[in-house]
């Protein structure tokens, strides 16, 4: 027994990555999910409207803060701000009273506020609360847009990079590179179904997500598809990427978790990325999925205008520019003649 | 047409893989890469194919299309049925109206049975027969096929041979590479490959007609300088001088050629 104890321990050592799995990944995830595993709210923006604004505006107090007062903005515009994700929370004065609109579609902030108001209603006992886009609070409502997400992730990142190596190892991506297509060719004619059966998946789960969680689809689909085009052009690229440096599918699998566990929790769809700690919220902004979540969120939810999703949209287009290039790079080289040192002994 | 290598020399991560050979594949016939492992016979395979390119050195083949190519893994698509496998060639390679030439290349390698089954669940000679199938589906100008009869059964090995060889009577230049001297005797030109260098080229009767010395065969190999056991004797070479009493000359096979040619070399190395 003790020899194959031996044994199992020289092939660990030789497998540098699993080791570095086992041992370096459970202290980094511990610290970065332990700083990013937050639920706390402790700023919520808020926006005071109305002809009385300057004087609730000293009402305001944390975790409300105010980004803007302005007497001359009415309801309907207060309203825009929420949906263009501008604000979390506006307060809207009259002369006999005030009302809150809060972003339903920000679910913890949401409730912080409920809660904040609740506290206040001795000091504002005419204040009419209104919850926009989520007005149950309803998990399913917040999350769905960003599984949908997290679907296109195992299909673009694991499945993709799986097939790569899978043609590798099998030694046919070897046929493919004799036989008369152009490099180009192979790439697109290899990931094209990956991202058909993904985009497929998209509509599923969406549709499956608005038949039976009541998730309301109130922007624009052509908006959606957009930053789920681009979304599935950067998972599928870091599928490709993957597979260029995965010797076997075991090893594929175990990159592609790695790339798939910090989106589940670091892109916002679980904790608010305002809640995490700042060491660990920038890993958050180099995900593709924090913006995807967004987009998702803003058009389905929220029903935001492209115009107001500009910034995850255009972040996504470059990530999709960048990573898949560089994949289509990759593949290439992996394509053409093998690589010859030229230092002849 | 003779396609092949001339003087090509091949380098990887600063270990010489093939030093300056010279492999000549002519139109018509089949020849033989020989060698053990790690002689250099897959890059001289791959590089004739295109995988993979020399330092130095020529490489001459047709266009893509005109190449046929089985690697050492078989080349074929596990998931994808017999009839699958071919039809996605024939796709690859524009062959218009291909069924007939799938349907006669299935019958003449003996898949018809499994037609429609996984190539993933064939045996591993039916396998290495579509593998060389689908080579061979494009009627290319130039066949290579690397290792293709490793691990074969020797029904399948002389099954696959007639293929090969009715691709060489149709005009194909073929290379084929193998680790077994006895099938090497099959081809109609043989290169010996050791450590990236042309141990010795030339018909089989050419090479054995130049062996130097004698080859003998006896019971008692002690009386011999130069022995390797082949079966229950002993076969030696003489580079010169009279055999022992107990030793009978015998003619040299090709096996005998290349084991003499190694001596030679590494008689040539000690001396340098």
């Amino acid at each position: 027994m003790w020899a194959l104890v031996a044994k199992e321990f020289r092939q660990m050592r030789r497998d540098r990555r699993t080791l570095a799995m086992m041992i370096l990944m459970p202290l980094v995830m511990l610290v970065v999910f332990g700083y990013a595993a937050s639920f706390d709210v402790t700023t919520i923006r808020t926006g005071v409207f109305g002809p009385r604004a300057e004087q609730a505006t000293a009402l305001v107090d944390e975790p409300f803060v105010v980004d803007e007062v302005d007497p001359t903005v009415v309801e309907d515009d207060a309203r825009l701000r929420l949906r263009d994700g501008r604000l979390d929370v506006a307060l809207v004065t009259s002369d006999d009273g005030a009302k809150a609109l809060v972003d339903g579609s920000r679910l913890f902030k949401a409730q912080a506020a409920l809660r904040g108001f609740t506290a206040a209603r001795a000091a504002l006992p005419a204040l009419e609360v209104e919850v926009l886009f989520n007005p149950d609070l309803d998990t399913s409502v917040v999350l769905v847009p960003g599984l949908a997400g997290l679907i296109l992730i195992f299909v673009g990142t694991l499945l993709t990079s799986l097939g790569v190596v899978r043609e590798r190892q099998a030694g046919t991506l070897e046929q493919l590179a004799v036989m008369p297509f152009r490099g180009r060719d192979v790439f697109f004619g290899k990931i094209a179904p990956y991202l058909l059966v993904a985009t497929l998946d998209l509509a599923v789960v969406l549709a499956a997500g608005i038949l039976l969680f009541d998730v309301p689809f109130n922007g624009s689909p052509a908006t959606l598809a957009l930053g789920a085009a681009l979304f599935l052009f950067v998972t599928l690229g870091v599928g490709v990427l993957i597979s260029s440096v995965s010797e076997n599918q075991g090893q594929a699998i175990q990159l592609a978790l790695m790339t798939v566990l910090p989106q589940v929790l670091l892109s916002g769809i679980i904790f608010p990325l305002d809640s995490m700690a700042p060491g660990v919220r920038w890993l958050g902004y180099l995900l593709p999925l924090t913006y995807f979540n967004q987009i998702a969120q803003g058009v389905m939810v929220r029903g935001a205008p492209l115009s107001t999703l500009l910034t995850p949209t255009s972040v996504l287009a470059a990530m999709g520019v960048a990573v898949f290039g560089l994949a289509v790079l990759r593949f290439a080289r992996e394509l053409a003649p093998a690589r010859i040192e030229e230092n002849t002994t | 047409m003779t396609w092949g290598l001339e003087q090509v020399k091949v380098t990887y991560r600063s270990v010489r893989a093939l030093d300056g050979v010279d492999i000549p594949v002519e139109a018509g016939r089949v020849t033989v890469l020989v060698g053990g492992d790690g002689a250099g016979k897959s890059t001289a395979a791959k590089t004739l194919v295109g995988l993979v390119e020399p330092v130095s050195g020529r490489v001459r083949r047709p266009e893509k299309r005109q190449v046929g190519y089985q690697s050492e893994h078989s080349g074929v698509w596990f998931d994808l049925t017999v009839w699958e496998n071919l039809r996605f060639v024939a796709q690859a390679y524009g062959i218009p109206q291909p069924d007939s030439r799938i349907d006669h290349l299935i019958e003449v390698t003996g898949l018809g049975s499994a037609r429609h089954r996984l190539a993933g669940r064939l045996s591993g000679g039916m396998r290495q027969k579509l593998g060389v199938a689908m080579a061979l589906l494009p009627q290319p100008r130039l066949l290579v096929l690397d290792e293709p009869t490793t691990g074969l059964d020797p029904v399948s090995r002389t099954d696959l041979w007639m293929l090969v060889a009715g691709a060489a009577a149709e005009g194909t230049a073929v290379l084929l590479t193998t680790t077994y001297t006895d099938e090497a005797e099959r081809g109609s030109v043989v290169v010996a490959l050791d450590q990236g260098r042309v141990l010795a080229a030339g018909t089989v009767e050419d090479l054995v007609s130049r062996v130097p010395g004698r080859i003998v065969q006896t019971d008692r190999p002690d009386a011999l300088a130069y022995r390797w056991r082949r079966g229950s004797r002993w076969r030696g070479w003489l580079p010169d001088g009279h055999p022992p009493p107990e030793a009978s000359v015998v003619p040299p096979d090709l096996a005998d050629v290349l084991i003499v040619a190694a001596l030679l070399r590494r008689a040539d190395a000690s001396a340098a």
